[in-house]
């Protein structure tokens, strides 16, 4: 087991690089040049120049790529374009904040989808179910930034019970979470919905019964520990999702994250910024594809009889 | 009559309904069954006769929806099992009456350990704590021949017959005094049948366990059954001991059974299958459901059903050939 899990931390290494290459190279050709956008429409070409070689960005991209590399592997981010100081600082500084959203969006998720997808799958074609997954698909079917507004709307102009942004105290995270997590939720109920219908239908679930096992616990125990896999899947993926992709529920409640940070340095050009939050980001997201195939092995023998011979059989 | 005998399961005119959208499936049809203490029933017929829906109905597990015990009675040890509520049918499944299932594959738990799965059922009807459970639980597998130690493994470690020993465990684990046994050895192939066979026949002596044998295979009959029912459509067309039903068959559908089994001395015979199918059991036949097929259908057939005609006290046959007086000659000419 052990000897998996390492395998998978040397296997995020390539990863990590092919990442960082192909964005160092998307940013490279992407128009627009930081040195310009760094000095503004009044600087003369000179001045251009000067910073262009101040900053390496007339050697061929691959030496700047190397050259970035070869800091990073030294623990240095380089420095920001814009503020001057290190990246690190500043997106260590935010990347709290994006696991703090995500983590409270993935829990409300989670706690509101498993038990409506089980419920619907029990009661399928019940008024339940019909309800409950048209609201899984307006769920998914809103845009997030739409859902915010409403929220604010509601909530902090109306109502005036949760702040509208900012990120100070628990009530300020709570929209914000909401807003990320509805969207989200959509799509485990329906999974956990489908894997449920499959296995309450099960060889095994009949079995159980004939044992004498109350119907409840024949699903709360047996069904549900076989329906999660799917579910533990979709979850993983969403996270990733979150990490990357809450750039609209921050723009939208000013939540100061990583998302954020990232679409903006993308418009100013800020290179080593940009780089910085798709690293560790990538980073987060392959951590999580390891908990995630952990998480199997730990709910399915079958799986982890497969990680244990994996190694040597294929 | 059932006072005099000491009966183990008593079905009377048992009717069992699907009800999709589409179409209402009439599984089973005014089924009569009697088990006797420490006997064994088999309960013969082709595949979507109503077999699995009659024993699952004991249990009192039919998929609700779409199915439906529209009518009848079924008595254990003499209480009317319809008239108890769910708790009391959870008492009763796996410690009065168990069912081994047909397909050993699917039927126990991917994710749970195989002891911990016999172990569920001992901790619900015996007063016993896990650990206790667990050790009944690896006596059972030693029971049926499955060493101790290996109870900690998951299915996808065991092969076929074994996973159907452990079936067969979780069913005896509580000493049931029916045991339900829905073709338990289809999936398995002749030699491991063999063995499970022999196993379950000894067990059930052991045990004193009454036995409803679901199966299709009159072989397995003629091996460890003392009474035959033989079902067609939701009822039973034909039922006796073996003798009477082996020795003196009287239905066109169990000589059709009997015929279409290969002849060891007769090698170079062809088979001779029971023509057509079984009838749409969402639109059955007004008379006689076999009629469509019977090589000795007569015009009654096609519009009355038939009356139950006694052989003797046990032996009877639902069909228009017979009447008090020829039922004793019989008037099939089985080769």
């Amino acid at each position: 087991m052990w000897k998996f899990i390492l395998k998978r931390l040397v296997m995020m290494i390539p990863v990590l690089i092919g990442v960082t290459l192909l964005v160092y190279m998307i940013l490279h050709f992407a128009p627009g040049d930081p040195a310009k956008v760094i000095l503004g429409e009044q600087a003369t070409p000179e001045q251009i120049e000067e910073l262009r070689e101040q900053l390496g960005l007339n050697d061929p991209v691959l030496v700047q790529y190397a050259n970035y590399i070869i800091n990073l592997v030294q623990g240095d981010m380089g420095m920001s374009y814009k503020t001057k100081g290190p990246v690190s600082d500043e997106v260590f500084n935010r990347f709290p904040n994006t696991m703090k959203l995500t983590a409270c969006a993935m829990l409300l998720a989670v706690a509101a989808a498993v038990p409506l997808g089980v419920v619907a799958a029990v009661r399928q074609n019940t008024l339940f179910d019909s309800v409950s997954m048209i609201v899984a698909l307006v769920g998914v079917s809103m845009p997030i930034f739409w859902l915010g507004l409403l929220l604010i709307l509601f909530f902090s102009l109306r109502l005036g019970w949760f702040p509208s942004s900012g990120s100070e105290g628990w009530k300020s995270i709570v929209l914000p979470a909401v807003a990320l997590g509805f969207n989200h939720m959509a799509s485990i109920a329906r999974t956990t919905r489908s894997s449920m219908l499959e296995t309450i239908r099960a060889d095994y679930i009949r079995t159980v019964r004939a044992k004498g096992v109350a119907y409840s616990k024949a699903i709360t125990k047996h069904a549900l520990k076989n329906a999660l896999i799917p579910t533990i899947t979709v979850i993983g993926l969403q996270i990733g999702f979150m990490l990357g992709g809450s750039v609209l529920t921050e723009t939208v409640f000013a939540w100061p994250g990583v998302g954020r940070l990232m679409v903006d340095s993308i418009n100013g050009r800020d290179i080593p910024m940009v780089m910085g939050c798709m690293i560790l980001v990538c980073a987060t997201f392959s951590f999580v594809n390891l908990i995630v195939d952990l998480l199997y092995a730990a709910v399915d023998p079958r799986i982890k009889s497969q990680y244990k011979s994996g190694g040597k059989s294929k | 009559m059932s006072d005099k005998k000491n009966l183990a399961v008593e079905i009377k005119d048992l009717v069992v309904e699907f009800r999709t959208d589409d179409a209402t499936v009439q599984a089973v049809n005014g089924l009569d069954l009697e088990i006797e203490k420490g006997k064994t029933l088999g309960l013969v017929g082709e595949t979507g006769a109503g077999k699995t829906t009659t024993g699952l109905s004991i249990l009192r597990l039919i998929p609700d929806p779409p199915g439906k015990i529209v009518g009848g009675t079924v008595k254990l040890n003499g209480e009317d099992i319809f008239a108890k509520t769910e708790k009391e049918m959870e008492k009763v499944r796996g410690n009065q009456v168990s069912m081994i299932f047909q397909d050993p594959m699917t039927s126990l738990d991917p994710v749970i350990t195989v002891e911990d799965q016999i172990a569920e059922v001992v901790e619900l009807h015996e007063n016993v704590n896990h650990a206790k459970a667990v050790e009944r639980a690896r006596e059972m597998l030693e029971l049926v021949g499955i060493p101790g130690e290996r109870g900690t493994e998951y299915p996808h470690q065991f092969s076929g017959g074994m996973k159907q020993r452990v079936v067969i465990a979780i069913a005896l684990a509580c000493s049931p005094g029916l045991l339900i046994a829905d073709e338990p050895t289809t999936a398995l192939d002749v030699t491991i049948q063999a063995q499970v066979l022999e196993m379950m026949k000894n067990l059930k002596e052991q045990y004193n366990t009454s036995m409803l044998m679901i199966t299709h295979d009159l072989g397995i009959v003629a091996e460890i059954c003392d009474t035959v029912s033989i079902i067609y459509a939701g009822r039973i067309v034909e039922h006796g001991n073996l003798e009477d039903v082996f020795d003196y068959t009287r239905h066109p559908y169990t000589e059709g059974l009997f015929n279409s089994l290969p002849d060891l001395d007769h090698r170079e015979q062809r088979l001779k299958p029971i023509k057509g199918l079984m009838p749409d059991p969402s639109n059955l036949p007004a008379g006689c459901a076999f009629c469509p097929r019977c090589d000795y259908a007569m015009e009654i057939c096609k519009t009355q059903k038939p009356k139950r005609v006694y052989r003797n006290e046990e032996h009877y046959v639902e069909c228009h050939l017979y009447n008090e007086e020829n039922i004793k000659e019989g008037m099939l000419n089985r080769k």
